[in-house]
């Protein structure tokens, strides 16, 4: 049935990437934000499947948004694929540096302490006035191999960039859920000490899960920044993380799809609310969670996989 | 000599006040293992409910005394209906489940409810300064301190002693301690373990009201004060270790003395000086301060 | 004379005051079956795990085919050649019971470089013939398809062991594995387990309270006491030692024969 869930995919890559003609611009801006989103989402999920829930990816998100704000503003590089590299390799990075210390955390104490290093982040932005402090700064326009396209055709361009990463990052992350390593997150969670003992290292399978969220982070904070035009420390405040969270419990933890039609739904559902009901999109947010946990517990992919099971053609 | 009294001082109220958030999360934590985003919303609750209650009993012209004990019962009611609401209506639901999952319920929660303290306060701030003013203040050779910053380190300590004495000395506080310590064995004695969460509950949700109700005159009572809270009564409990009540005490003094000297010496630093703390002690101790030994697994 | 594939000199274990394990000595030769006897709180486990890295040993040293293994991780050991089992199983619940083997399995044959388990299957070809040959080996192919986590106990333990086994390791230890089996089916699961066991070439020491299940499969016995080893020869005279009668298996002096049936 991989064959089946690859055809889907690709038809659905491929229609996501004509709509650019077809849907109006507020749309194609949304949708380039949520797919960014869903970046930090798919590396929520890795960690996710191994049993540990972060409340700080907004702080990769946050790492990456800032050094293409930083990197186009300082520097004469202008080009987006390289920008969004460089925001990724960042986040990367700290998130190698950050994984000896978090690595060896679980649950609540690794939610909690990742939590604070985001939440330090927020704080040194903060108390910096030459990044902006709390009103942050402007990123510069950016560049494509060369081309500068401006109006739609710079919509059009991010959206496709955007798209285009997405599906590799899908594609390198499926792959790894079928590898020993990324198939490990099960056993992981439910008994790291026999993993141990057949013969693994759990802190280093740990390490690279932390390594991979962090990255996927940067991604889709650089390709936030870019799309948004704008970085501000909030992208680092733990409400942020908590969105990330939401959609992850929305999308379900199982596979790499629905991290970005979870946070395609939700980039919609509070577009709506934040326009019809201003005062109360938290309100709506919060019974959306609410209800999901209580009646959807594994997510959207969970009906997903029911549909399929019903139909026989997996086991549940 | 003289900063190092005032970052004594400065430390002291500022752990007071952490120490008063902190105290209902790590009991709620210690008992039911639950990080509850909503004690956010306990607090928010109490301070506008204190607002409420300065505004209809200040400018009258009654005996101030009078009303600080209607801004804590004001608020202590308002967190017990809340923790009512809350334990009985959504919690309650999701018992059994992940750990996790259980800090999301709570996080919806608190997201439904600061939406409804706009619906019911409006989005406007509250000032709630008298009765700041009405405790006057005292001077100490160079410095002046207010009253009211000083009748907070008392309610702290006080706190924190009725606490001690509570749960060492009275049947509901041995209650609470067994099954803290192993909840299947207290259920397995006979103790009515869903009775105790419930009380638990709604003990922590009248603590963090209460903590709101203090402080929401030094403070704008406007939006968004719930969520400072709750990240910083976090790395306190964390600090100390969950579920632990001398660990929030001492947790609490470390991070408030912490922040103090920040404060006056290195300004810069003020904003993170909690989550550097946090992040140190997890370091050496990874589960917080005050915590018991993991039995052997196999 | 080859070297032993075990040796053990001196070794002890200290948690603060208390003396879980002292002056071990002992050595195995390659593909002896060694029976380990003891009450509960004798040191057994212990010593366990410490031969398996799970615990680091206060004093003494650990020899593995004349190897110093002496503190090395679990992980590390493991990958060398030495793999145990557990008193209480320690499976994997939310996966089926090939899942189970199929993961030990892919990281025995998974390359053993750095980046050797996030580039390779898990469901490899050699992966999964060596978890299906093992799920017939201890013959728990019926429950091939169930979620660990519904597993009888029995089939829980052999599992346990086949995941221990995969990745051909040449020392096994397993600790009880007959507890929580009830009397009447500890043979037949003892019986599965070493005709497993028995084409592998494998050194086999195995933690066992009843002392019928010892005589019949232990060629070497070794009698724990009090966190040392008291007793060490063969499975008849160690048994009929009146000391480890009064000690560990707990019938009367001068009986016709030693386990439970006399007391």
């Amino acid at each position: 049935m991989i064959q089946h869930s690859r055809i889907i995919a690709s038809s659905a890559f491929l229609a996501a990437a004509a709509a650019v003609f077809v849907l109006p611009d507020w749309m194609i801006s949304l949708a380039t934000i949520a797919f960014a989103n869903g970046l930090v989402v798919l590396g929520l999920i890795v960690l996710w499947r191994a049993g540990l829930v972060s409340f700080g990816q907004a702080l990769y998100y946050c790492i990456g948004a800032y050094a293409v704000a930083l990197v186009g503003r300082w520097t004469g590089i202008t080009d987006a694929i390289l920008l969004v590299l460089i925001g990724g390799a960042c986040a990367g990075l700290v998130s190698f540096v950050v994984g000896f210390l978090l690595a060896r955390y679980r649950e609540i104490f690794f939610a909690m302490l990742s939590l604070a290093l985001s939440m330090i982040l927020y704080g040194v932005l903060v108390k910096t006035e030459s990044l902006g402090s709390t009103d942050g700064f402007s990123v510069i326009v950016p560049t494509f191999l060369g081309y500068a396209p401006h109006q739609d055709g710079l919509l059009a361009a991010l959206y496709w960039l955007v798209l285009a990463v997405c599906a590799i990052a899908a594609l390198l992350v499926d792959a790894y859920f079928h590898s020993v390593a990324g198939a490990l997150a099960v056993p992981l969670r439910d008994n790291e000490i026999r993993v141990e003992f057949l013969g693994l290292s759990v802190s280093r399978l740990i390490h690279t899960k932390l390594v991979i969220s962090g990255l996927l982070g940067g991604l889709g904070g650089a390709l936030a920044a870019l799309a948004v035009g704008h970085v501000d420390p909030n992208m680092s405040y733990w409400t942020t993380s908590g969105e990330f969270v939401f959609i992850t419990i929305l999308a379900g933890a199982g596979s790499v799809g629905p991290a970005f039609v979870g946070s395609l739904l939700f980039e919609s559902v509070r577009s709506f609310a934040v326009a019809m009901l201003p005062q109360l999109w938290q309100l709506l947010l919060g019974s959306v969670l609410l209800l999901t946990i209580l009646f959807l517990p594994q997510g959207l992919g969970s009906l997903i996989t029911r549909l399929r099971w019903r139909r026989g053609v997996e086991a549940p | 000599m003289l900063t190092a009294f005032a970052i004594l001082v400065d430390g002291l109220v500022y752990a007071a006040y952490l120490f008063i958030v902190a105290i209902g999360l790590t009991l709620i934590f210690g008992v039911m293992k639950i990080l509850n985003v909503a004690h956010g919303s306990f607090y928010t609750f109490g301070a506008y409910g204190a607002a409420t209650a300065v505004g209809i009993y200040f400018d009258r012209g009654l005996p101030a005394a009078g009303g600080f004990l209607l801004m804590a019962l004001f608020a202590m009611v308002l967190g017990l209906a809340l923790g009512l609401i809350l334990e009985r209506g959504v919690m309650r639901l999701v018992y059994g489940r992940d750990e996790v999952v259980m800090v999301l319920v709570t996080y919806a929660a608190f997201l439904i409810l600061e939406d409804i303290v706009i619906l019911i306060w409006g989005p406007g701030s509250y000032a709630t300064y008298q009765p700041l003013l009405a405790a006057g203040n005292t001077e100490v050779g160079e410095l002046i301190l207010s009253n009211y910053d000083l009748g907070l380190i008392v309610v702290a300590a006080l706190l924190a002693m009725i606490s001690f004495w509570a749960l060492k000395f009275t049947r509901y506080g041995r209650l609470l301690t067994a099954v803290i310590f192993d909840r299947e064995t207290a259920a397995a004695f006979g103790i009515n373990v869903r009775l105790v969460y419930t009380v638990t509950f709604v003990i922590g949700a009248m603590l963090g009201a209460l903590g709101g109700a203090i402080m929401a005159p030094k403070i704008a009572v406007t939006l968004g004060i719930g969520v400072e809270v709750i990240v910083l009564a976090f790395a306190v409990v964390a600090i100390g270790g969950m579920g632990s009540i001398e660990g929030a005490l001492v947790g609490a003094l470390i991070v408030g003395i912490c922040r103090a000297a920040a404060v006056h010496l290195v300004p810069q630093i003020e904003l993170f000086v909690i989550y550097g703390v946090m992040a140190l002690v997890l370091l050496i101790r990874p589960y917080g301060l005050f915590v018991r030994a993991q039995p052997r697994k196999i | 004379m080859s070297a032993p594939i075990l040796s053990v000199r001196d070794l002890g274990k200290r948690f603060g005051s208390m003396i879980a394990a002292r002056d071990i000595t002992v050595s195995l030769p390659a593909q002896q079956t060694v029976g380990v006897i003891g009450s509960n709180g004798a040191g057994k486990t212990t010593f366990i795990n410490m031969v398996t890295g799970h615990l680091r040993p206060t004093h003494g040293a650990i020899h593995f085919e004349d190897r110093d293994i002496t503190g090395l991780p679990s992980r590390t050991i493991k990958a060398m050649g030495i793999s145990r089992s557990f008193q209480v199983a320690q499976i994997f619940p939310s996966l089926t019971a090939f899942d189970n083997i199929c993961v030990a399995a892919a990281i025995g044959h998974a390359p053993k470089h750095v980046m050797g388990h996030v580039w390779t299957p898990l469901r490899s070809p050699e992966a999964v013939s060596e978890a299906e040959t093992l799920l017939d080996l201890f013959a728990i192919r019926r429950y091939r398809d169930t979620l660990a986590v519904t597993l009888p106990q029995g089939v829980r333990k052999l599992l346990d062991i086949g995941m221990a086994v995969a990745g051909s390791p040449r020392l096994l230890l397993l600790d009880e594995p007959t507890s929580g089996i009830s009397i009447e089916e500890k043979f037949d699961l003892m019986q599965v387990i070493m005709s497993a066991l028995r084409n592998r070439k494998i050194t086999v020491l195995f933690v066992e309270h009843d002392m019928e299940i010892v005589e019949r499969f232990a060629e070497r016995v070794l009698a724990f006491y009090d966190g040392t080893v008291i007793a060490d020869g063969t499975p008849a005279a160690t048994l009929a030692d009146e000391r480890i009668q009064t000690l560990i298996s707990g019938s009367r002096p001068n009986a016709a024969k030693g386990g439970f049936a006399d007391v």
